[in-house]
């Protein structure tokens, strides 16, 4: 995004209309999620989305810390995404850096308007996102993971999150921006949708785009997030399946 | 923040009156409070303003100084904006390192600011690699009665469209001058009460909300920045129709944007 002394930008759409890794403009990365990875969390889920790496650990309804924080009404949603240090090309310095308290404020409150906190009053339901491999569109993979990792840890949602980044690439509307179109890219707008609603929980957006441009990338999004969510349900179903009944088992 | 509690019973008198399109103080949905913009408030900064949205108040002061550019961008100066909810404008700000809350408006002024290339950074290096202008977007917001990310871009923007490049102070130059900006990011938040969305809204409204949405314009006619924040959701017919809302009043604000010069 219009990236000051910035490297050589590289050919982002080709003659036959192509980007840079072979996709459509409408075409997602592959997407593989887990649900369930982790044995000690309440909840947890593992997404594998184009070269990104995210684990997802979701952990209550408990205790609330700090205390202060606490809710008489409902529960309290906390949300920690954090950059391992090692998962970007230059080292990441480790700690909470303005960019991902940003992003955890975000995508609590993403996930604090899909879940019925009020059934969980005086407790804290922690969501913990840690990215251990980046390549853009690292708080979509984040919802995505939190919101299956809240639903294998039985917390009560109106429905899961799928999210995704739309984005201009030269020139052109384009679903599920990849690191180098997110960097050499005119747009970039996140958006994490309620499929049974319709309706966006979580949005940004930073670039220029006209307004017949953000139409078209707000109604793209919404159609990949539909084909997300699909995935998501079936990581779902797929943990908590059981095989066929050994007959004579009953 | 668990002081932090507007009366129940005002919030939901708050959604009654929204459902019939009316606010608490006798606003329409799509009418901004008044804004006014003080240019030149502070002496002592590079570039200042003080902007009123009705009760809330926000000042910015830019100030720069020679530092040295970013390995990553050689060529470009440094800008740095940072907003501060100091605890004397209200019972909820606390003191201490910058919260979640303070931390999403720096970044949103900021982001907007980037995004619409309001300044042209390559302009502000002196020797690449070695030595660039660092400049320094301080907003500290004063009074808070709702919609402080408005308030302080407005403050941001018109203090930079003001500021002055001390390059004889510094010795980097023969005389000061100004700071040359390219375009005039706006923004613009709106927040859900029920099914009615209105525009600037008050600090009881923002806790009435259903979800708050700001959008960034410039005056080419371009989208420079969207944040969706608070508990809530927007259809995508709903972000269409506040984007077309947030052209309109970004237009007006554009024209009371004035220099901050000193």
């Amino acid at each position: 995004m219009g990236s000051v002394g910035a490297k050589e930008v590289p050919v982002l759409l080709n003659a036959e209309g192509l980007r840079i890794d072979g996709r459509r403009l409408d075409e997602l990365r592959p997407l593989q999620i887990r649900a369930g990875p982790l044995r000690q969390a309440d909840g947890s889920a593992f997404v594998e989305w184009g070269q990104n790496k995210v684990m997802a650990a979701v952990y209550g309804p408990r205790e609330v810390h700090p205390r202060h924080l606490q809710q008489s009404t409902k529960a309290v949603i906390q949300c920690k995404y954090n950059m391992a240090a090692f998962s970007v090309d230059e080292r990441k310095r480790p700690g909470l850096d303005r960019r991902s308290q940003e992003i955890s404020k975000v995508i609590a409150e993403a996930l604090e308007s899909v879940v019925f906190a009020e059934e969980f009053p005086r407790t804290s339901i922690d969501v913990y996102i840690e990215v251990l491999q980046a390549n853009a569109g690292t708080r979509c993979a984040g919802v995505v993971a939190a919101s299956v990792a809240l639903a294998d840890a039985g917390i009560p949602m109106v429905d899961l999150l799928p999210a995704v980044a739309v984005g201009k690439v030269a020139g052109a509307i384009a679903l599920d921006l990849k690191k180098e179109e997110d960097n050499f890219g005119e747009a970039d707008l996140p958006m994490a949708l309620v499929p049974q609603s319709g309706r966006l929980v979580l949005l940004q957006m930073e670039g220029h785009m006209t307004e017949p441009e953000l139409a078209r990338a707000l109604d793209l999004g919404v159609t990949g997030c539909r084909a997300i969510y699909e995935k998501m349900k079936a990581a779902l179903r797929e943990r908590y399946s059981v095989g066929p009944i050994p007959e004579g088992a009953a | 923040m668990s002081e932090e509690v507007t009366a129940e019973i005002l919030q939901t008198h708050i959604l009654d009156l929204a459902a019939e399109g009316r606010r608490l103080d006798g606003r329409g949905p799509d009418e901004y409070r008044a804004a006014t913009i003080e240019p030149g408030f502070v002496v002592t900064a590079d570039g200042s303003a003080l902007v009123r949205l009705g009760e809330t108040i926000a000042l910015a002061g830019i100030k720069l100084e020679p530092g040295k550019p970013f390995p990553d961008t050689p060529n470009a100066g440094v800008l740095t904006t940072n907003a501060e909810l100091i605890p004397l404008s209200s019972p909820t700000f606390e003191p201490g390192p910058p919260q979640p809350g303070a931390i999403e408006v720096s970044r949103v002024v900021d982001r907007a600011i980037r995004a619409a290339e309001m300044i042209d950074l390559t302009k502000l290096c002196v020797t690449p690699g070695e030595k660039s202008w660092v400049c320094y977007v301080d907003i500290h917001i004063l009074g808070h009665d709702g919609n402080l990310i408005d308030a302080a871009m407005l403050a941001a923007v018109s203090a930079l469209s003001g500021a002055t490049v001390p390059a004889k102070r510094f010795e980097v130059g023969e005389a000061d001058y100004p700071l040359e900006v390219h375009h005039v990011p706006i923004e613009c938040t709106f927040v859900r009460l029920g099914e009615t969305i209105v525009v600037d809204p008050t600090f009881d409204e923002e806790h009435a909300a259903q979800g708050r949405i700001t959008v960034a314009t410039d005056e080419a006619g371009r989208v420079v920045a969207m944040q969706k924040g608070l508990v809530g959701a927007f259809s995508p017919d709903d972000v269409k129709a506040v984007v077309r809302r947030a052209f309109v009043h970004g237009d007006r604000l554009r024209s009371q944007v004035g220099g901050g010069r000193r």
